[in-house]
């Protein structure tokens, strides 16, 4: 959908602190549906995922892999690394890391990229109510 | 006057005054429940902390690691890490939809009567396991840490209630909780939350500093010191995991029993967290969807330096103390208590740096910041309890849908403030119903963050992203999965005391069998509702939810000042 095409006007809108109930019309799915299609959304949906997918397998993955090695591989794990202090202790601390820097990374992104595709979307929203007659 | 009593009476009596301030601002709901949206992220950051890091985490990690060394730290990282799934996937969209409870979200689609009761179910399930956890815990930490009060109010508590006698100790954190939410609601809630959270952080670098300070900041030293702990059974060193989950020993369906509680227990954390109500209803208290993911970043920093700070205050118990000496009254050959590693530490950092009083004062204000725990997070516990009552079940489902009326914001909080009470009452009986099983403290706080994971959290996910999910798998996973959870822990080991030596079912942490199967549920339970032709506004209202929840388009605006 191009940037002047207009947008389905929202007939019913209701009040915000109104709870939304089974109330909703043909209209007002058209309405957002129409939102769902613009290319501003789908490039918000598609950064988004593209984040957060890989970033969620990857931080599954590299948690559970602790456990499993600490219970498949305990020798391996009690190797000592620097002193006493062992692989299994490492690698436990390199969690909080790693959490940490995903957290950092996913500000950045949000705050540089999700955050202005957001707000092209609510202006799209904004500019096609007030087209409305 | 007991310096411990005093100290204790000290943090009572701030909450006490944040609350009387709170009170004058709370008139309407969205004060109520949300604290008028106006916490900022950093503000919502500490309180999602201070949530977090309950006393079964500060006592209780640290005794773990104590007394189990390197295993008992899998639960920190555990905890940490979860913040990731409520980061990426929770905490915006839950603010950009959401209004004062999780059903609010989940009726955007779905039919508001089902959902709503269902989601109310899970919710006060979820609750109230964890609120019982921890006034079990408190009861039985207060007696040992501040005897006189337990003592002195014992001769008021010489009657029964419906069978059940009545602890002294636990009413009275029951007692406090009520008056904290009944009369400051959210916005007390969350200011006592990061007092105590500023409280319990100050704490730890104050231990884990002079712990350090004791091996000279020397790394090193102090690990070769943990390394000469060795555990009596398994003969490992404390740096070595194998201690509390013993690989190799057991084996169920050909696999590792000891590796498979560890990982299902570690699916629970991950996947739990993002699912507890009292965690979610904190993203309503900020005013957007920016905001919402700042205050979970705050959080992850400071509960990540915290879980971090207790292999300090556990190694250093472990080494400086040692586990024989860790116990209510220390005398020798006594009866040791996890749960007073952090304490008994204290106390022994303060008698070498500051002398016997210096040792004294330390035990006392470690043993008041845990009392603090204690009380701000049942506080969060029975706000979102009540909160499941009264928002979603009473006012939503009975009033509107039911009956058809019109809910005045005024009768709103008054149905808000007596559910609150009564939920007070109710865990105030229960838990001291309960709490005459000794080991159901840990068990039952478990059992909360499994319902969270295999029943809210797929009806959440799947709300926010799957088109298809409709009414039926909504309720499916809220009512089966919850269920499902109490049902596998029931027939488990470990629920019966002593322990059941050839349970029903293998696994103490039931998570890795209930939650596959909660998202099943959700699943078979949409494909049976699609057959059944049950719930077709559901798959059209996707695109609502689906662009409110991205953008925060709509979302519940922060109410003028006033």
């Amino acid at each position: 959908m191009g940037i002047d095409s207009p947008l389905p006007s929202q007939p019913s809108a209701r009040k915000q602190e109104e709870a939304p109930g089974p109330g909703s019309t043909i209209e007002d799915v058209a309405y957002w549906e129409g939102l769902e299609h613009t290319d501003e959304f789908r490039q918000l949906v598609t950064a988004r995922m593209r984040f957060v997918l890989p970033a969620t397998v990857f931080f599954l993955v590299y948690y559970f892999l602790l456990p499993l090695a600490n219970g498949l591989a305990p020798g391996f794990m009690r190797t000592a690394v620097i002193g006493h202090i062992n692989i299994a202790y490492l690698f436990a601390l390199s969690q909080f890391v790693m959490a940490w820097l995903l957290a950092w990374f996913y500000i950045r992104k949000a705050n540089n990229v999700f955050d202005r595709l957001a707000a092209m979307v609510r202006d799209r929203a904004a500019r096609g109510r007030s087209s409305q007659p | 006057m007991n310096l411990t009593l005093a100290l204790f009476l000290i943090v009572v009596g701030i909450t006490l005054v944040i609350t009387g301030w709170a009170a004058r601002r709370t008139r309407t709901t969205v004060q109520f429940w949300a604290a008028g949206r106006g916490i900022t992220g950093w503000q919502n950051g500490l309180a999602i902390a201070g949530d977090y890091m309950s006393a079964a985490s500060f006592l209780g990690i640290a005794g773990l690691i104590a007394f189990n060394g390197y295993d008992g730290f899998m639960y920190s990282v555990g905890w940490l890490v979860a913040y990731l799934t409520v980061l990426f996937l929770i905490a915006e969209p839950m603010r950009n939809t959401g209004k004062y409870t999780l059903a609010d979200v989940l009726s955007y689609r779905m039919s508001p009567i089902p959902v709503r009761s269902a989601a109310a179910f899970s919710t006060v399930a979820v609750s109230a396991s964890y609120m019982m956890a921890q006034m079990i815990g408190a009861g039985s930490l207060i007696k040992i840490l501040i005897p006189t009060l337990d003592s002195t109010l014992k001769p008021w508590f010489n009657w029964t209630v419906f069978g059940t006698k009545l602890d002294p100790s636990i009413t009275v954190v029951g007692l406090l909780m009520m008056v904290y939410v009944i009369a400051g609601g959210m916005v007390a809630t969350t200011w006592v939350q990061i007092v105590k959270a500023v409280l319990l952080m100050g704490g730890a670098v104050l231990l884990s500093f002079l712990v350090l300070l004791h091996f000279g900041f020397n790394l090193g030293g102090f690990f070769d010191a943990i390394a000469g702990v060795k555990d009596k059974a398994t003969g490992l060193n404390f740096t070595d995991p194998g201690i509390l989950y013993k690989y190799g020993q057991k084996q169920v369906f050909g696999i590792d029993l000891a590796l498979l509680d560890n990982v299902s227990l570690g699916m629970a954390l991950i996947l739990g967290t993002a699912g507890l109500p009292h965690i979610l209803m904190r993203f309503f208290t900020v005013p957007n969807g920016k905001a919402a993911r700042q205050s979970v970043v705050w959080a992850m920093g400071l509960i990540g330096s915290f879980y971090i700070m207790t292999t300090f205050l556990g190694f250093g118990a472990a080494t400086l103390v040692g586990k024989t000496k860790i116990c209510a009254t220390v005398t020798a050959g006594c009866k040791p208590n996890s749960n007073l590693a952090a304490p008994r530490l204290a106390e022994y950092l303060g008698t070498q740096f500051f002398g016997g009083t210096g040792g004294e004062f330390l035990l006392a204000f470690i043993a008041a910041v845990a009392f603090a725990t204690i009380l701000a997070v049942v506080a969060g516990l029975t706000l979102a309890a009540s909160g499941a009552f009264s928002h979603d079940f009473y006012v939503n489902v009975i009033r509107t849908h039911i009956l058809h009326g019109h809910v005045s914001d005024r009768e709103q909080v008054t149905v808000a403030r007596i559910t609150a009470g009564l939920v007070g009452l109710l865990s105030i009986w229960l838990a001291a119903r309960v709490g005459a099983t000794a080991n159901a403290a840990a068990l039952v706080a478990g059992v909360a963050f499994v319902i969270a994971s295999a029943a809210n959290l797929p009806a959440i996910l799947f709300t926010l992203f799957w088109k298809r999910f409709n009414t039926w798998g909504a309720v499916a996973s809220l009512v089966g999965g919850t269920l499902v959870t109490i049902w596998l822990v029931a027939i488990g080991p470990g629920w019966t005391v002593p322990v059941n030596e050839h349970p029903a079912f293998p696994l103490q942490n039931v998570g890795i069998v209930s939650i596959p199967i909660g998202f099943a549920l959700a699943i078979i339970g949409t494909y049976l509702g699609e057959l059944a032709r049950a719930d077709r506004l559901a798959e059209q209202k996707f695109h609502e939810i689906d662009v409110r929840a991205q953008t925060g388009l709509g979302a519940e605006p922060v109410p003028a000042a006033g």
